[in-house]
């Protein structure tokens, strides 16, 4: 699987310089920042997605053996939804919001107004790299910037796609693709950008986070971490492992950055957790889900092998209740599941991303807020099944991650109203729906004042009673201000 | 240092600061250390910048108890989770935000509003429910002085420090600096910079009243605040040719009544920082050429590190004084034979925090709106959007990232978490594998939110 394209050979500095400055002169120039050019860009890439869906579907499934009905829905339906929101509701967004204003700055008025940052570079990543790349650029669309996409190198397929569609339905002047890898992700972090947008692990984030401070750029940084799941007893244990089988191999087979990490329930629940899920996994996947064609591959031989690391670690391969099988020429790992993993164990100590899933026991179900807040990082989702609404109550309270979901999984990426992102290892900043938009937007401040009502006391010479009257004015009170009027208030 | 950052970690693990209870309690205790301790605030800012007891109070005793009260007003409704609305979709399922404390923060402060600028972000820390680390500029020493002995005396010791020292915070270069820093941890930053905000005035000035309120207003947002030290000061004018005179005579006569005739009788007005920035600005005015364009003021005196109000017309545009920030009391005036050009003229220059405007043509308005970018615009006055609790302040570009005052103290230091109750019935079959065309249909109408569609689906009457 090479990665061949016109466009990539020899792009270096020069070549992202250029790049930049083009899209600069388009974005100054005004090209972007008008509702038509954001409405016609929105449409040509629902258009695109309608004349090219099997072409997207192939490229998945080139790229990770994608099921049909995961690229379907979870890459191109997603897209679409997030396109045709932003459509719907853009002219709501681009309008400037009314504020406030106090009796201290009397008589004015005031707005927060929209405006585009400018030219912004997103980079995405390879494991839902259709959804991933197009999603944020939605939102930059919508607010109106120049906008340059690098799809992951892990997905080329994709990239190419990508690459073809974007310059075929999309104004070239204003949004462009860059393949490449490491060299062209450099030269492209060497500009100066007016926002970055990271998909992708925490290495790579902090690279990216200090290129961006030479320029004070600012930046979005969607990552990872060890998304857990608490299983308290008492519940439909049929429903709540189906939920979490669909949100952990139905989701690119655990390679998806809100995936079920892990497991966390109690001893007394253990067995009769591992039971229900080889239960459901074979009515899933049947007797030999390696060769289940629901089931997304391992992405390249690199993960596979990490992933492999993982799961032959001496303390760990013993503790195999169910899976374990794999078939190396064609990146196949089956469903795994491990009871009592070690807590020093590699598997405990990387975010897994792949189709390997850990049950961890402890005495009390409340122990499990504790153990997911001392972990070290904090994860992009964690998940609870309980019927307790005291559990619930301190499962939200206590557990700090970029989203939560109570009896389920993932499920919260596909609500435009609730915006998606991490805190502390797993990022920062958050998009989806409105949060697009306004990730994408300085929001700037307006104040209109008018030239009537000019204070004396704004102005020097200072005096005693100038300050005091300022008291009363800061202190924003009617009473305050007639008394420091007739002198009645301390200087 | 790093035993108490220690220290605030396990404060945090414990959970106290993130009770309402705590932090009521530890911003009627920041009202109660300013209430009682003015007269020291006033003289420490007396002792490091000069400043009137009038400035001190507007730009930082009051600011500092507005920001306090608004918050400990705002705050239940400000932690409340906000309710997200669900389509039928997902019916029974509940969606909310909810705001939860970060965690450990940082927060420098810088020199020239030293008690504002330590303590309305450490108003925004508590709010959201952080321990703080706060560390205020070494360059007004007697005001971080102040802060490392009061803080301790007034608030929760074992959440809140200060630990005194810190480089010349408020530049792009230490912001490089900081963010350089925050990226080995993934840290999330907020930077408040500043850059060379402009004030544009068209020719309202040829109505005799409206001129007199824009030359006060323009005087007062120069020398007003710190005399010009400040990311929010007016750094230049911009005026058409044929109106100068007439804004260059009334910025005079502003300038005697509100501060006086000369350097020996200057009142009403800060003194620079120290030498460092007193030599920064007197070499700005060395240049031969900006020299001579000097047409008001340019008088210093070097022991009692005073500058007078100094206006200066058309120095050239690639001397320094028109290329850094200048952060201190001198006014270049620039004229243009349009005052459209003003446009062009400021997105020359990086983004600055502040545009200021005084014009009362509703198309030039929208024109500066759209055509520019700041942090913020201000028509017609200048200063007084700081006051606005309603308002965003921060920058973008090389005037920084992120914003402050009142709720957006709170977001700030805060993260959204989102959450997401579901219920365990129904349940949707189509969910889960193996697959087939129907499932595929089934979610292909779903996602869509095609409920008559799904209906079909179910009763037969559509193909899958």
């Amino acid at each position: 699987m090479g990665i061949e394209v016109e466009k990539k050979a020899g792009f270096d500095t020069e070549s992202a310089k250029e790049v930049v400055k083009e899209l600069r002169a388009s974005f100054v120039a005004g090209k972007t920042k008008t509702y038509e050019w954001r409405r016609t860009q929105l449409t040509a890439m629902l258009k695109m997605m309608d004349e090219n869906e099997p072409q997207i579907v192939a490229a998945l499934t080139d790229d990770l053996s994608k099921p049909e009905l995961e690229s379907s829905i979870y890459e191109i339906a997603m897209l679409k939804n997030s396109c045709k929101l932003a459509l719907k509701e853009m002219k709501h967004w681009m309008m400037p919001k009314k504020a406030k204003t106090s009796l201290t700055s009397f008589p004015s008025s005031a707005e927060i107004v929209s405006d585009p940052l400018g030219v912004v570079l997103i980079i995405s990543a390879w494991n839902y790299p259709f959804l991933l790349s197009l999603d944020p650029v939605v939102g930059a669309i919508a607010a109106g910037n120049a906008i340059v996409l690098k799809p992951s190198e892990i997905s080329p397929s994709t990239a190419s796609l990508l690459a073809k569609l974007v310059k075929k339905y999309l104004d070239c002047s204003c949004i462009k693709v860059v393949e490449g890898a490491v060299p062209e992700t450099t030269a492209l972090l060497e500009q100066k950008w007016d926002k970055i947008m990271y998909t992708g692990n925490g290495r790579i984030a902090r690279i990216v986070m200090a290129a961006a401070a030479k320029h004070l750029t600012p930046v979005v940084l969607e990552l990872g971490g060890k998304s857990p799941v608490i299983v308290d007893s008492g519940i439909n244990l049929q429903v709540a492992t189906r939920r979490i089988i669909a949100g952990k191999w139905g989701c690119n087979n655990g390679q998806a950055c809100i995936s079920p990490d892990y497991i966390i329930t109690t001893k007394d629940y253990a067995l009769e957790l591992v039971d229900s899920f080889k239960c459901e996994l074979e009515r899933f996947y049947g007797k030999n889900p390696l060769e289940s064609k629901d089931l997304s591959r391992i992405v390249n031989s690199n993960h596979f092998a990490r992933l492999l690391k993982l799961l032959d670690e001496d303390k760990v391969s013993s503790k195999i209740v169910y899976g374990g099988e794999r078939d190396e020429t064609n990146l196949k790992i089956a469903p795994t599941i491990l009871l009592d993993v070690p807590q020093d164990s590699l598997i405990m100590n990387e975010e897994i991303f792949g189709p390997l899933l850990p049950i961890i026991m402890i005495d009390k179900v409340e122990d499990s807020f504790d153990l997911i807040n001392y972990s070290g990082a904090k994860p992009l989702a964690a998940y609870l099944f309980t019927n307790n609404k005291k559990l619930k109550e301190k499962f939200v309270e206590k557990v700090s991650a970029g989203g939560l979901v109570v009896n389920d999984t993932t499920v919260h990426l596909a609500e435009p109203s609730l915006p998606f992102g991490g805190v502390g290892e797993s990022g920062m900043g958050a998009y989806h729906g409105k949060f697009s938009f306004d990730t994408f937007s300085h929001k700037k401040a307006v104040l209109y004042r008018s030239f009537a009502g000019d204070a004396a006391v704004r102005y020097p010479p200072y005096t005693a009673g100038k300050l005091r009257l300022m008291r009363a004015l800061l202190g924003g009170s009617i009473m305050g201000i007639i008394r420091a009027l007739l002198g009645w208030s301390k200087p | 240092m790093e035993e108490s950052i220690a220290e605030l970690r396990e404060t945090f693990r414990t959970g106290t600061t993130k009770s309402v209870s705590w932090r009521k309690k530890q911003l009627r205790a920041l009202l109660d250390l300013v209430n009682e301790n003015e007269d020291s605030i006033f003289q420490a800012l007396d002792q490091d910048l000069g400043k009137s007891r009038v400035e001190s109070y507007r730009d930082e005793i009051g600011i500092i108890k507005k920001s306090a009260s608004y918050s400990l007003s705002c705050l239940d409704k400000w932690m409340a989770p906000k309710k997200g609305e669900l389509p039928l979709l997902f019916f029974p399922a509940k969606a909310e935000v909810m705001p939860e404390p970060l965690g450990v923060v940082l927060i420098f402060s810088s020199w020239n509003f030293p008690i504002t600028v330590a303590l309305d972000p450490l108003i925004g820390a508590i709010s959201a429910g952080n321990t703080v680390l706060l560390k205020p500029s070494e360059l007004a020493p007697a005001c971080m002085s102040f802060l490392t002995q009061t803080i301790p005396r007034y608030l929760d010791n074992k959440a809140i420090k200060v630990i005194g020292g810190g480089a010349d915070v408020g530049s792009p270069r230490v912001g490089r600096l900081v963010l350089t820093a925050a990226a080995k941890y993934l840290t999330p930053v907020t930077l408040e910079l500043g850059g060379k905000c402009p004030a544009i005035v068209d020719n309202t000035l040829s109505n005799p009243s409206k001129a007199k309120v824009t030359a006060k207003r323009i005087v007062g947002g120069k020398w007003g605040p710190c005399t010009g030290q400040a990311c929010i000061a007016i750094d230049y004018v911009l005026v058409e040719e044929k109106l100068a005179s007439t804004l260059i005579e009334t910025v005079k006569k502003y300038i005697k009544i509100f501060y006086g005739d000369n350097l020996k009788e200057l009142k009403s007005i800060s003194r620079i920082v120290n030498q460092l920035q007193f030599q920064r600005l007197v070499n700005l005015l060395k240049d031969p050429h900006v020299a001579a364009s000097v047409v008001y003021g340019g008088s210093v005196d070097e022991e009692k590190l005073v500058i007078e109000p100094t206006i200066l017309l058309d120095p050239p545009l690639d001397s320094e004084i028109m290329n850094e920030e200048i952060f201190g009391p001198l006014l270049p005036i620039i004229t243009l034979k349009n005052i459209e050009e003003s446009i062009e003229f400021i997105n020359s220059k990086p983004n600055p925090l502040v545009i200021y405007a005084f014009t009362e043509n509703e198309t030039f308005k929208k024109r500066i709106l759209s055509e520019t970018s700041s942090g913020s615009v201000t028509f017609n006055d200048s200063m007084v959007q700081f006051l606005c609790d309603s308002l965003p302040f921060g920058g973008v570009g090389q005037s920084g990232f992120g914003r402050y005052h009142g709720k957006y103290s709170f977001d700030t230091f805060s993260h959204e978490k989102s959450v997401l109750h579901r219920a365990f019935y129904p349940e949707l079959e189509p969910r889960y594998p193996p697959w087939t065309n129907f499932k595929l249909a089934f979610l292909k109408l779903a996602y869509a939110l095609d409920y008559f569609g799904l209906i079909l689906l179910m009763s037969g009457f559509r193909k899958s």
